[in-house]
This record gives C-alpha cells, structure tokens and sequence, in this order.
C-alpha cells in the first residue's frame, strides 16, 4: 500500500498539497456556513491549564451552602494509570430540578446556580467539584449530572451522565424507567451511577478504556 | 523508555488509516467528519480511547440546553490578545474572525467562545511546556468572547509558531490556535483548532490527520481574507465553525421567540 522508500515530501505531495479549498471572496462566510456541515473536533491538548480554568470553576455552590455535596473521582486510562492532563466540566439542574439560565459561569458570585462547572484534573488524576445534588427534572425523572471529558489523546470529548445510587423505592423505580439506565448492559450499568462515600460526598470515577470502561454517550441530533 | 518512532512511521501509518477511510467511502460510507478516537500515529490516543461502541441517546432536557454566558462573564478587551500587558507581543499580528452557526446555518448568538496559543515563538504559557523557546512577556495568549447577533466573532492576536512534541522523532505541530465553543444545547460543545492555509507540516501531524477525510480536515484551515486585514496593522483571517444540531425541542422554542 504504502511505499515506504518515498520520501516524505512525495507522501506529502500525494496527500495534502491540498491547498485549502479556492474560495470565491464572496462565497466566505456563506457557503460554509449552509453547507452544515460540522467543524470537526480536535484534542484539548496539553496545554490548556492557563486558559480554560478559571477561578472558582470547580465550586457551583459555596461550601457551606446546606445542601452542598462534593462530586468527586479520578481520571484512568487503558492501563489503569491515572490521566494527569484531564478537564471536566458538569452541567446540570439545581436541586428543585430547575436548568439555570443564569449568566455568570466564569465569575461565580456564590450566590447564583448556574448549573455549570469546570475543572482540570490535580497530578493525581482527581478531581472536585462542590455543588448540589440535582432534583428530578420531571416526577419520576432520576436526576444526573451530565460530565464531558476533554483531555489530551483524546481527539473528541466524550460524554456521559452520573447518576446517584437510589436512596429509596421511588428512585430505584426512577432508575428502570430511565431511559438510558435499563439500555445500558446490565454488568456495564453501575459505570453511570456515583458511589456515596461519605457523608454528602460522591465518587464518580472515570475509565476511559478497559475493565469498567464507563459508558459513553452520543446524542442524536 | 521506549524509542520513539521515527516520522517516516508515523508517516506510513497516517497514510494507511487515511486510504482505509477513503476506501469505505468508496464502498458506499459516509465521510468521517470528526477525528477516529483510537487513531495509532496520535500515541496518546492509544489507551485513551474508548474501546465499546458508544451509547446512542436522545437528548433529554438538560442535554438540549447549554449554561448561558454574557457579557457578566467576559470583558470585550478579553477579544484582543494584543492587548493585555505594557508592550506590544512580538509577531505577526493578526485578526481571526468568522461566525459561529448551527448545522441548519443559524446563527449561536451570545455564546461564549474561548481561544488559546502559543505565541509566535511557538512557546506556551504553561509550567509543563518545556520547548526552550522564549516566552514573551507581553503575551498570554487567551482569548475570550460572547459571540454576537449574527454569531460573529473576532479576535486581534499574533501568529502563533509551530512547536515540538514527543510524540514521535522530530515532531512539530503546525501552527494552530485552540478554540473551545458552547451553542444552544450542551451536546453542541466542541473543543478544536485553527490551522493556517499552505502549511507544510500538514502532511506530517497525526492530529491534524487525526480526521481521515481530507475535505472535512481542511474546514479546519483558516482562510486568508485580504478584506479582512486591517491596513498597517494586521493580516486577515475568516474561519467559521458549525456546531451540531439543533435539536427539535430547541427549534420549537427559538420559534416561539421569533
Ligand atoms: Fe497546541
């Protein structure tokens, strides 16, 4: 297939001369546009750690907010080694089950729910968000936070939803008739559900490959 | 430690993934839009990828909006890059503009849109990148914007240069500014980079290559628009980005606004 004694100027001439498509001035801005064709993605990188985080990404809530919990876990690879160079972010509704369409993200006042949150990792592949667990958007709804995944090696962001381990019959029932849940393989399930490991505290780890690789999801559009 | 492979290698595997999508088009397939996951010539992709097929869903609520940022969240200074310490950057200085739309052509209005680079000198600002090329102390290199009614946005920066990495044996990145977006629903968030039209290391670079179609990789290139450049002061370029979407419940309200 590939001849490997040409150079690799040759292979570059084969493949990507490819000057970027001759478009008509006029045609900038518009027939990309239409076209909708999706921009496609590329990897967050290494180098991100002065530019996405920012000051209080991690606390959606103060800590001592009543209702405040920590959502926590670590980052592993396909070795089980932790993921030092990770990004999280958490989106999600309040306690009441109410989507915040509250500006102010990025300069959190400690007052305003916003609803989102972001963080990197520490060296130790973990990381901490302090927020509230969300309420069920509609009655027997089973409440989760949705978490995206950015980090380097990983070409496109991966998403998935934490759920929380049902306290009583009603959120078990609230459980098997989530939509995604009971879709999910049965061994592969518990990869989507928190783990209570104290008191107001839940651990949330992340397997971006291999044993207990957590489930992750693609939406349609 | 284990020796690094060599770029004719990486080269040579590059070229492999790239015939083995074109071959599926071929057969019938679509074109692959968006980067493979488990893409070998990219290493650190290797024990990153997930390896089960991914759940498909259909977005839910929380899925089908996105966190709102404003002008509460961003500065406009924060758009111009030049501009954020005593002196002037040193490099080439550029203005980088285009409009943010969904896959229907519609504008994403008042979305945040966040941008970051090297500097000219191919160094960033950050304790890990160890390229021993000078920082500038007059360069951050981070952008930020709310993108306006049209979804347009514009940033003033300089040209950021290639740099070095590990990931084979003389490996340099072409020259890209990183760009992070939001749209109208949070299964729209993308995270990506700018190239620079004509440059020579495009052939070489697993992540630029990381999307095997050639047609959809180039949407990645920015283009030189002389219309765009600002006399005696900067050069132009236009790149407009389209995010997924929309989803149908997100149609149904942006009509009830209308
Ligand atoms: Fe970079």
């Amino acid at each position: 297939m590939t001849d490997v004694n040409r150079t690799i100027a040759e292979q570059a001439e084969e493949f990507d001369t490819i000057a970027p498509p001759e478009l008509d001035q006029s045609q900038i801005g518009s027939a990309r546009q239409g076209d909708g064709i999706q921009t496609p993605s590329q990897t967050v990188g290494p180098f991100f750690g002065y530019a996405l985080p920012y000051e209080k990404g991690w606390e959606l809530v103060p800590g001592h907010h009543p209702q405040a919990i920590r959502f926590h876990g670590t980052v592993y690879d396909g070795d089980g080694a932790v993921v030092p160079d990770a990004i999280i972010e958490i989106w999600q509704a309040d306690s009441e089950g109410v989507l915040s369409t509250q500006l102010g993200s990025l300069e959190p006042d400690g007052y305003t729910f916003t609803g989102f949150g972001r963080t990197s990792v520490n060296l130790a592949g973990h990381f901490s968000f302090t927020t509230v667990k969300p309420g069920a958007v509609a009655a027997g709804a089973a409440p989760y936070i949705l978490v995206t995944i950015f980090a380097r090696g990983l070409t496109h962001h991966l998403f998935t939803r934490a759920y929380f381990p049902p306290a009583s019959d009603a959120e078990s029932a609230a459980h098997e008739g989530d939509r995604v849940l009971p879709a999910v393989p049965t061994e592969r399930r518990a990869t989507l559900i928190s783990v209570a490991d104290g008191p107001a505290s839940y651990r949330f780890d992340i397997r971006m490959q291999g044993v207990g690789e957590t489930v992750f999801l693609d939406f349609d559009d | 430690m284990t020796t690094l492979p060599s770029q004719d290698e990486i080269t040579a595997e590059i070229v492999d993934v790239e015939a083995d999508a074109r071959a599926k088009v071929e057969a019938g397939g679509s074109p692959e839009l968006h980067p493979r996951r488990d893409y070998a010539p990219y290493r650190s992709s290797v024990l990153r990828h997930p390896t089960h097929e991914l759940v498909r869903v259909d977005p839910e609520e929380i899925e089908r909006f996105s966190p709102a940022f404003g002008h509460t969240d961003v500065n406009p200074l924060e758009s111009d890059l030049t501009i954020a310490h005593s002196a002037e950057p040193i490099g080439e200085r550029i203005t980088v503009s285009g409009h943010v739309v969904d896959g229907d052509g519609r504008p994403v209005r008042n979305q945040l849109i966040e941008m970051w680079q090297a500097n000219s000198a191919g160094r960033y600002v950050h304790k890990r990148d160890q390229h021993p090329a000078p920082l500038d102390p007059n360069f951050t290199g981070v952008g930020r914007a709310i993108t306006g009614e049209n979804g347009e946005y514009s940033f003033q920066t300089i040209k950021p240069g290639p740099y070095p990495w590990r990931n084979h044996i003389n490996a340099w990145r072409p020259a890209h500014i990183h760009f992070s977006l939001f749209g109208n629903a949070f299964t729209q968030r993308l995270i990506t980079q700018m190239y620079f039209p004509a440059d020579p290391l495009f052939a070489l670079d697993p992540i630029y290559q990381s999307i095997a179609d050639p047609a959809a990789r180039q949407r990645l290139i920015g283009q030189y628009d002389h219309n765009l450049s600002v006399p005696e002061f900067s050069l132009g370029y236009r790149w407009d980005i389209v995010l997924t979407g929309p989803k149908s419940t997100w149609m149904e309200s942006e009509e009830a606004h209308d």
